[in-house]
């Protein structure tokens, strides 16, 4: 078991900026998400794409505004514990009890869930059947590229991902890309070489087409494809990966007794205290009148939401308000020895 | 002002009047018509206010900008009348429009 002052939940750009309200104030932190990098939406969903509304920083790419941010929570030295999946949140006298998808079990004061819009999930076939073949026959990321080598893999999708893994698997399989536009919308290197490989007859493209069925019982045979005009084609298989991209689950938050408005936490604008003592909600995920899920807004939340948080892991001291240019302890906490040299 | 047809995929439908300048992602939302989610709320970040608008409203809607098509292979069961609503502004002359939901968002 772990014990931590704070566990917070998500590390997109508003989680690791708690972690710096959290540390400069003296509360330890760990953070727990889903991903297998930290960053949130912006890793995920546009980390080239520049955002131009950060408070000082005219224009900088979601990826740059990640690194950024890992560089200012740096001296806090906090754990982040990646590819894990907060499942259980439960009260056991004054604190809070949290066990992750991988049975790790964190004490911990006080909670700030900065979730976004829930966890990120590949986006998967939406035949009822594909489910029976999940993890044996139906994949939505590769792990072990060996397992994929001599197979008949149709691979679905139009996105960096279908072209780049058609590319890596067309060496060592058949390897047949379905997409359901004439467009792909990865790298246009990616584009080129796909094309390059259609026309040697290394790699078969079908578009526009859909999965319409699967045949097969244990094991895939074939699949049917079907275009918008309603032409089906028998395409042989006993692989099928799925590239669609991914989409955000709210999963387990549901389950806690937070007062949930859709899928939002409600929360107080004083601190962003939810309906249970002790957790806080911060970000995208938060609701109250006026909420506006930027960036920005979240930053703001996190830095009322730490404060909420201290009376539960300090209990008997009282918190000071305090600035970073002038406190001597919270630069102790920065590890700056002599402001003049920095 | 436009009168928006939306039809669940149970078939169900709702008519509502939708003020011109709103999207059709916010008449459905506004009015707590189900079957639009609109996680992002209408930044075109994700898909989950897909839409199948009638076929014989499509051409009269106004295209589809760079990153809608992108989006929208990240939709459940896409067709070629696919939208995402939060695109599509109101105006009088979408009054009459008929768009169906799919069957689940994400």
């Amino acid at each position: 078991m772990i014990s931590t002052d704070v566990i917070v939940i998500g590390a997109g750009p508003v989680g690791l900026f708690a972690v710096h309200q959290l540390g400069i104030i003296g509360l330890k932190a760990e953070i727990i998400d889903n991903l297998n990098k930290v960053g949130g939406q912006c890793s995920e969903l546009y980390p080239d794409k520049p955002i131009y509304d950060i408070p000082g920083i005219p224009k900088c790419t979601g990826e740059t505004l990640t690194e950024n941010l890992m560089e200012q929570i740096e001296p806090f030295g906090s754990k982040i514990h990646l590819n894990e999946r907060v499942q259980e949140v439960v009260k056991e006298g004054t604190k809070w009890k949290v066990t992750t998808s991988k049975q790790k079990i964190f004490n911990t004061s006080a909670i700030i869930i900065a979730g976004g819009v829930g966890s990120f999930e590949p986006r998967k076939f939406s035949l009822k059947d594909s489910e029976n073949f999940e993890g044996k026959s139906i994949f939505y990321s590769v792990k072990d590229k060996s397992f994929f080598e001599n197979k008949d893999i149709c691979i679905f999708g139009g996105g960096d991902s279908a072209l780049d893994w058609s590319i890596e698997l067309s060496k060592k399989s058949k390897v047949t890309l379905v997409h359901r536009r004439d467009e792909f919308r990865g790298a246009n290197k990616s584009i080129e070489i796909v094309n390059k490989l259609k026309k040697d007859g290394k790699i078969q493209v079908e578009t526009p087409y859909q999965l319409e069925s699967i045949e097969g019982k244990d094991k895939i045979k074939s699949v049917m494809i079907k275009n918008e005009d309603g032409k089906n084609k028998k395409i042989k298989a006993d692989i099928l990966l799925g590239f669609f991209g991914l989409i955000m689950q709210l999963g387990p938050i549901a389950n806690w007794g937070l007062g949930m408005d859709k899928k939002t936490i409600a929360v107080n604008t004083e601190n962003f205290e939810t309906n249970q003592k002790g957790i806080f909600a911060v970000g995208d995920i938060c609701s109250y009148p006026g909420k506006l899920k930027l960036i920005l807004s979240g930053f703001h939340e996190t830095a009322l939401a730490a404060r909420g948080c201290f009376k539960y892991a300090r209990p008997n001291e009282k918190y000071r308000f305090e600035f970073t240019t002038t406190s001597k302890s919270i630069k102790k906490r920065l590890g700056v020895k002599n402001d003049k040299q920095e | 002002m436009a009168k928006i047809t939306y039809i669940e995929n149970n078939k169900e439908e709702h008519v509502v009047e939708v003020p011109n300048g709103n999207t059709v992602m916010e008449g459905a939302v506004q009015n707590n018509i189900p079957g639009i989610d609109a996680d992002c709320g209408g930044a075109m970040a994700c898909a989950t206010c897909h839409i199948y608008v009638d076929e014989k409203w499509y051409d009269k809607i106004k295209k589809k900008e760079d990153g809608e098509e992108d989006m929208i292979d990240m939709a459940f069961e896409p067709n070629k009348f696919s939208r995402l609503s939060c695109q599509i502004t109101v105006s009088d002359d979408l009054d009459g429009l008929i768009v169906r939901m799919p069957s689940k968002q994400s």
